[in-house]
This record gives structure tokens, sequence and C-alpha cells, in this order.
């Protein structure tokens, strides 16, 4: 009997293996391996890496979190690119908040983004599908307030074709509608711990998986400290422990 | 391709062709002239007169006391200009280029046209030849600038000047081989200069201070050390494209087939000489004689047939083709060289990403407008707002490093915004402030980092920056304007951390 149930598992897990496939997971290959320095919450990808060449949602609800995630997408980015000596970005809002010099705290060269403001939502939309078919490029970020599940699937369509990353940030969404995305995040800003020295400590913010395809959500505490992040664990066990109490 | 010009003087061009009229007069001395305030003055000689010292300028009669039986012919206004324009037409033959150079010469651009004749020597000998063929005296000299040519074929002995030659042959001309005022021919004279050499002996702020810009510039130009443009009788032919429609065309099918014939047609073109479009005028023609057009650029010379269609297409739909359209042109306007790596490694690496972020970048300017892209660059200030600089060039590399050393805030506030902050003096961070009418509780805060004016760019007071963070998590960077005391001080906020 063990020996059925063994193969079983095995015949279950090739076929949703197989799955993934077919839903656009390709099977990372050595060289497409690319770790954005969370190793942390790896296992809670599909095949457990970032997904890269995918679209990724993020929603903040007011100033300080927009700054938070648009910080959480600058290290994951500056990650991405790691020492690349060319464009590989386009930041794409209707006008521009981003203080260039603060993204080499990031580890990204600002010089190697290209900034466009576009008034316009259906513009903005426009500037991020067409940034989105150039393969040439590495990442694209989109801010805007809304954005339909019809656009979403465009912007996937096209991310699927060129192999960009797309990280879509909804800042004070009007309507909390599904958008066609490999994972939703949820970055609120947290208050800093000052490291035995009067003053801030490092960035901190929750970090949020609210959704991921074929993968697990979770929930973090995470520090941005010199140009890595890092997860703080104790804090996170107090958070889980309140959302579970909150859940009973 | 190193430039050469042929320059061709006729000393006596206007006598040469009254000669060529009345051939009675071939071995006479004779004058035309013209009466000027009374009197009568030479305006052109010919080589029997000229040898018996008389020259343009005089009164005819002094010239008749020297030469007793000096013949005097009518001189005809503007008669020099249309001669030398139907000799320089003549001369299409030679070269493309040809420009008049009044009152006695012309200037033929030779690059690379000599080869045809055999050489520079041939070339110029055979112009010479079928010049003096016609009755003209002329003389003629090949440089590399116009300036040089100039003076050569004028005063020197007529022959051909290499590049590396032109100081030589240059040095022993006199300063009237410069094409310069006779005012300030005078001045030289006066000084003692008597020859180009001992005026390239002197240092240039010294003939910047004596004789202004123009000396120096002649001079230049002579040496080919500053390039002079020349009007051609026949002008190059722009860049154009025409498409003529049998029937009115009136729908956006036609329009885009229309469209991309005619870039095929000059792209091919452009790609032949080594060109790209910088810009580019797609005009139409109605049949009720309307025109419009559309305008499209680029971020780098381009050819690309596809790429250029695609900034096009956008934009089809504005026109108003009405009953039809008859005629298509299209024009272009900026033209630049394509650099020649990315003709050779067209599809490789970098260069193939360059060529396609620079497509990416057209097509966003096509639609939010070349304002609306922003790549920033570090700038050396403190002053936050001044400490980046914006560039549309994709290809221009920092010249200094971003600066790391002190926090800044992730988002940046294009103004900053005023606060109501309670904060003890004399200078510690606010203990709380109002912002959009909330009220935030600072327990951290970091600072100040005193920020001062730079008083080159503009005047004002310091800033004194401190990061803070309240009991939610929110970080902010908060400034005060100036120093406490001053009964108006006043707070701003001016980013959020991330």
């Amino acid at each position: 009997m063990p020996v059925e149930v063994v193969y079983k598992t095995d015949v279950l897990r090739s076929l949703r293996k197989e799955l993934l496939v077919l839903q656009g997971f390709k099977k990372p290959v050595c060289e497409r391996h690319i770790s954005v320095g969370l190793g942390f919450m790896e296992k809670s990808f599909p095949h457990d890496v970032f997904p890269t060449g995918a679209v990724h949602d993020f929603v903040s609800d007011n100033f300080s979190n927009a700054a938070a995630t648009n910080g959480f997408i600058s290290g994951v980015m500056g990650n991405l690119f790691k020492n690349a000596q060319k464009i590989n970005a386009v930041w794409v809002n209707a006008s521009n908040k981003i203080f260039p010099t603060a993204l080499k705290l990031f580890g990204i060269d600002p010089h190697h983004i290209i900034f466009v403001n576009a008034r316009n939502p259906k513009d903005v939309l426009w500037v991020i599908e067409e940034a989105l078919k150039c393969s040439c490029l590495t990442a694209i970020v989109g801010e805007l307030q809304d954005i339909d599940f019809t656009a979403s699937r465009r912007l996937q369509l096209a991310v699927e074709k060129s192999g960009v990353t797309a990280f879509i940030h909804r800042q004070n969404p009007k309507s909390k509608n599904p958008v066609a995305c490999v994972a939703s995040w949820k970055i609120n800003s947290v208050k800093s711990i000052p490291q035995n020295m009067p003053g801030l400590g490092f960035a901190r913010w929750n970090v949020e998986l609210t959704k991921v395809r074929n993968g697990t959500p979770g929930n973090w505490l995470v520090e941005w400290q010199a140009g890595h992040f890092k997860e703080i664990k104790n804090q996170l066990k107090a958070i889980s422990s309140h959302r579970e109490l909150k859940v009973s | 391709m190193e430039q050469r010009f042929a320059s061709i003087f006729f000393p006596f061009l206007l006598a040469d062709y009254t000669v060529r009229q009345y051939a009675h007069l071939k071995n006479k001395a004779f004058v035309l002239a013209e009466p000027e305030r009374g009197r009568s003055v030479v305006k052109a000689v010919n080589s029997g007169a000229a040898a018996q010292g008389i020259s343009a300028g005089m009164v005819v009669a002094d010239c008749k006391a020297i030469l007793p039986d000096l013949q005097v012919l009518h001189y005809k206004k503007g008669l020099a200009e249309k001669l030398l324009h139907n000799l320089g037409m003549w001369c299409i033959r030679f070269s493309p280029v040809v420009a008049v150079d009044l009152p006695d010469g012309l200037i033929i651009e030779t690059t690379g046209c000599s080869h045809l004749w055999g050489g520079e020597e041939n070339y110029l000998k055979t112009i010479i030849q079928r010049l003096k063929d016609f009755g003209y005296e002329v003389k003629g000299a090949i440089a590399p600038s116009i300036g040089g040519a100039f003076a050569v074929a004028r005063f020197g002995e007529p022959s051909i000047i290499k590049k590396e030659n032109i100081v030589a042959a240059l040095s022993d001309l006199p300063p009237a081989a410069l094409r310069l005022q006779p005012e300030e021919l005078e001045r030289l004279d006066q000084l003692g200069i008597h020859h180009i050499q001992s005026l390239l002996k002197i240092p240039r702020s010294a003939l910047q201070r004596r004789f202004g810009a123009t000396l120096l510039k002649r001079t230049d130009q002579a040496l080919g050390n500053e390039t002079e443009f020349i009007n051609p009788l026949i002008p190059p032919e722009p860049y154009t494209a025409r498409l003529p429609a049998l029937e009115p065309i009136c729908t956006a099918a036609g329009i885009e087939i229309a469209l991309q014939e005619l870039l095929k047609q000059l792209c091919n073109r452009l790609q032949k000489e080594g060109l790209g479009l910088r810009r580019c005028r797609f005009i139409t023609y109605r049949i009720d004689a309307r025109e419009q057009q559309l305008m499209i650029g680029t971020t780098q010379a381009s050819c690309n047939q596809k790429h250029l269609f695609k900034l096009f297409e956008e934009k089809i739909s504005t026109l108003e083709p009405g009953l039809g359209i008859e005629l298509f042109v299209l024009e272009a306007p900026e033209v630049e060289k394509t650099s020649t790596i990315q003709e050779t490694l067209w599809n490789h690496g970098e260069n193939k990403t360059n060529t396609e972020i620079a497509e990416l970048v057209d097509r966003i300017a096509g639609r939010v407008s070349i304002q609306n892209i922003h790549r920033f660059l570090p700038a050396e200030h403190y002053w936050p707002e001044f400490s980046f600089v914006d560039t549309s060039d994709l290809k221009q590399k920092p010249q200094t490093e971003w600066r790391t050393n002190f926090p800044r805030p992730l988002h940046l506030l294009p103004k900053p915004e005023l606060i109501q902050v309670t904060a003890p003096v004399p200078d510690y961070p606010p203990m709380l402030f109002r912002y959009k009418s909330r009220l935030h509780k600072i327990i951290n805060a970091e600072g100040p980092e005193r920020i001062e004016q730079e008083w080159w760019l503009q005047q004002g007071l310091y800033r004194d920056y401190y990061c803070v963070e309240d009991e939610e998590g929110k970080r902010f960077w908060l400034f005060r304007s100036g120093d406490y005391g001053d009964k108006k001080t006043q707070w701003f906020v001016h980013g959020f951390f991330a």
C-alpha cells in the first residue's frame, strides 16, 4: 500500500510541474535563476524562485506606504540589475516623485532608468505596454491609480512574450478589482528600531504577499539594511500570532 | 573625406569677353570705363593696358596721359555677374558644386571629382585649358580650403596644394591674399607686415585686439582651420521623396501604402549615403489644394523603415483626406551621420540594445512628447533640487558618482510644503507637526544636516534638514528654513523615506 501512495504523490507532483509550465511558468534554467535578495521568502514562490518576466501588483493606500512600496520595488530591481552597464528600466508615472539620488541607496544607478511622465492614465498604460514589449529592458515600474482587469491582461500577454518584469504600483485605488498578475503585494512602512544610537533605524516594512499564483501567500517583517533585505524574525511571530488571534 | 576646392581666377574677365565679341581689339590696349562723379573712371583693363601700368580705379584722363592711343569702351554694369554665372554653369561638368566668387572668380568643390580626369593636376589643367580656349586668361589652384585656393590662384604660383603644405604655400604671399578689407591691409602695411608668414608669428590675442575677429577668421579660413561655406549655383538636392497618386486617395490603408513606398525610397537613399533621419515630415496635398503634414523626430539617427513607419502610424488617423489626396511628399529636414558601429554590428549586443531603447523612446515621445521623458545624471551640488540634471541624451555618461553619504528620501516633493510645527529651541527637531491637516507625533529623529545656499546660483536662507519618524512608522524629511529666533521661522516637509 505505501508504495502505491508514494507512486501517486510522485505522479501528482510531476503533473503539477507540467501544469506550471503550461501556465507560463517556465522552469528556471541555471542562468535564469536570478536572486533578488529575498531568500527568506523564496519558498512561497512557484519553483522556489522570485518570478521574473511576470507582472507583480502592488497596492498602497497613503503617501508613506507608497514610498515604502517604491522602496521595496527599488530594492528588488537593484538586485535584478546587479551592476548592469546600460539603460534597463522604464519608470512610468503621472508626475515624477522619485528623487534620483536616493535610488543609488537601493543599488540602482539612476541614470540607467528612463522616467516617463504621462498625465493621462490611458497614456500611462500605453507607455507601460509599449515598454514591456521591448525585450532589451529588464524591468518596468508603472505607478497609477487604477487598472482594470482587461488592461492588466494585456500587460500579462506582453510580458509573456518579452520576459520583462513589470511592477504595477496602484496608489489609493478607487476599486479593489482583481488584476491579472503573478503576485499581489502590500508593503506598509513600520516603525524602525534605532541601532544602539539615537535617530532612525533601518527602513522597516511589513511585506505582505497577499496572492501568488501557484505559491503560498505570506507575511514578513523586512528591513533594508545597507543594500540588502533582511528578515526580522521575532517581531514576525508577534504579528502572526496577533493575526491568528484576530482570525480566531 | 578631406575636402578640396579649386579657385579659378579670371584676371581680365570683362576685357577678354570684349575681345571675344570684337576680335579687332585683340592686340590693342583698351579699358572699360564708366562716368562717376563727373569724370570717367576705369572699371576693367585688358592685359595690354595692364602692362603699361593702368589699373582699375584710375581716371581715364590720367590713363590717356600714360598711353595716348588707349581705347576707351563703355562698361556695362552687372556683366561680370552674368558672365561668371554662365561660366559657373558650364563648369558643372567638372563638379556638381560650383559657386560664383565675385568679382572675378569661381569656386569649385572638387572633392571626389578629380580622379575622373586622372588626378588633380590633369583636372586643373583641363579646366584651365578649356577656359583658355574660350579666350579667357585663367589662373587656378586647388587647395584644401576655399581661402587657400583663392590666395594661391591670385597671388602665388598656381598649383596643387596638399593639406600639409598649406602653411608653406601661403607664408610668402602678401596679406591681401587673405581677402581683407582695404583699411586692414593699409594698417598691416603701416606695421611692416608684408607677408602672411610674419602675420602668423604674431600672437592671436594681439591680432584680435588690434584688428578684431575678421582678420583671424580670414586667416583660419585660408589655413583650413575654420570651415567656410559657399553658395552653390545648383543647391544640392535635399532629402525628399515624392509620390503622385493616379487617383485621389482617401483611405487610411491607401495613405499607409504611400507612406511605406516613400519611406522605402528615402531610407534606401539615406542608407547608401551613411545617413539617418533625425526629423521627418510627411506632407499630403489634397485635391482641394489643402496641405496637411505630420512630423516625427527620433532621438538617434535612424533609417529603419519599420520603426519610422510605426512613428507615423500613430498619427495617420489625424489626417483628413477629404475628397482625396493627390500628392504625397516625404521630407527629411534634419539628417545625421549614423555611427559606423551601428552599421557593422547591427544585430549584436549593446548596439542593438541602444537602438531598441532609442526606438522605444521615439515611440513614447510621439505619444507623450519628449519633454515628459527624463533621464537623470548626478550634478555636483548639495542643494537637493540641483543635485541631479535632466538630460535627453541616451548615451551621455555621468561625469561624477551619485552621492550616497547622506540619507536621502525616495520621494521628493517637487516643491517643499509648509507645515505647522511645535519644536523646542534652539536646535532640536520638532516634537509635533501638522501636515495636510493631520497631526504627526515624532518618535525618532536625526539631524540636523545643514545645507547652505550656493550663492553663485541663488540667494536665500540655508536649510537644516531632519529625518524624522512618527508613531505609525511614517518617515519624513523636514527642514527648517533659516535660523531660530527670527519670528517667522518656517518649517517644510520635503520628502518621504521608504
